[in-house]
């Protein structure tokens, strides 16, 4: 029981883990949801979640999104350089903790399917939920079938080249 | 101000904007930034059918799913409160390749054409909603990220893979809209 906990904690290495030791209350879970609320608010207001500004993005035609990414990444990029070298703490005192990502066939196999339904749908998974806010509707149908292809991915893991 | 707030906001003031969550996260709760993950945890919570990918224990990882949530409610009150009065401006040249695959409206963030409720149950609901989504949600799991946690937290942290899946973001969209949207546009 031990063990297979351990390998589970050791397999879960997603993209977004709380590396948080301190438990938080449930209700702590509503500064995330604001941040959340803040996000959905620039997605929609720079018109990220436009379809058209990916269609612009994938055909060079408009430098914008190019911008989005760029700027998102050289101010993430310092924030974490800060962090790293000032040994900033959270603010309930713990050392922040950074993964190291393992390089795998999944990188490019995931990432060229991902790119193929990102230029249909005009969405990452982030501007799914806010096109859904922002009352379109069928996007719903969109979400549910993502979900439907994160699970299928869980079925047939084993199976997949990685 | 309002009138500010209203008007589409520059690309610098949202690149800056989604790149501060980073340290945001990092900082009030040691999080790292993704979103993908929710979809994980969706199936985690609600349909684990004891498959070990999602046999883990999702309420940790609960932020994600406010998060989310989060989002959902931003676009809404976006799009109640701070709603853009005048029609999207988009590049002239997509304008004309997007006609000449069949494309009608540019008056909302989405083309009526394709997003609408009458196209549910088309062949066009099928490659735009269905399939174009499944391959998101398949996609960004066996890349281990999507645009957040790779594009933009993995490269904030410098890491190898997240530059290897980002190329493939791009190239898998460069495909599509390229190559293969003519033919599918072909098919309506």
């Amino acid at each position: 029981m031990q063990k297979s906990e351990a390998l589970i904690n050791e397999e879960f290495v997603c993209d977004a883990p709380n590396d948080q030791k301190k438990k938080e209350p449930l209700a702590g879970n509503f500064k995330y949801m604001l941040i959340g609320i803040i996000f959905g608010i620039v997605f929609t207001k720079a018109e990220i979640i436009s379809w058209f500004r990916i269609q612009e993005m994938f055909r060079l035609q408009s430098f914008f999104m190019y911008g989005v990414i760029g700027t998102a990444v050289i101010v993430g990029m310092t924030s974490v350089f800060l962090i790293k070298k000032f040994n900033i703490k959270t603010i309930s005192g713990e050392k922040i903790v950074f993964h190291d990502k393992v390089l795998n066939k999944g990188q490019i196999y995931g990432g060229l399917i991902f790119g193929l339904g990102w230029a249909m749908t005009g969405a990452c998974p982030g501007p799914l939920f806010a096109q859904i806010g922002n009352g379109f509707i069928v996007v719903t149908i969109t979400l549910a079938s993502a979900i439907a292809g994160t699970w299928t991915y869980g079925y047939f893991k084993d199976k997949l080249p990685s | 101000m309002l009138e500010l707030i209203r008007q589409p906001w520059h690309w610098a003031v949202a690149g800056v904007l989604i790149g501060l969550t980073v340290p945001t996260l990092l900082i009030i709760g040691n999080k790292s930034f993704g979103i993908s993950s929710s979809l994980r945890h969706i199936c985690a919570a609600c349909f684990p059918a004891d498959i070990p990918f999602f046999k883990y224990n999702w309420k940790k990882e609960i932020w994600n799913l406010f998060f989310v949530a989060g989002v959902l409610i931003g676009g809404f009150i976006a799009n109640q409160f701070l709603s853009n009065p005048n029609t999207i401006v988009i590049s002239e040249s997509t304008i004309a390749d997007l006609k000449a695959l069949g494309i009608t409206d540019f008056t909302n963030l989405m083309p009526a054409d394709l997003f609408s409720v009458e196209n549910i149950f088309t062949l066009k609901g099928l490659f735009f909603f269905v399939i174009g989504g499944f391959m998101v949600g398949f996609g960004t799991r066996y890349a281990g990220g999507c645009t957040s946690g790779h594009a933009i937290m993995g490269l904030s942290t410098l890491q190898l893979p997240s530059l290897i899946a980002t190329i493939s973001f791009m190239v898998g969209g460069f495909l599509m809209t390229q190559l293969l949207l003519p033919l599918i546009f072909k098919l309506f």
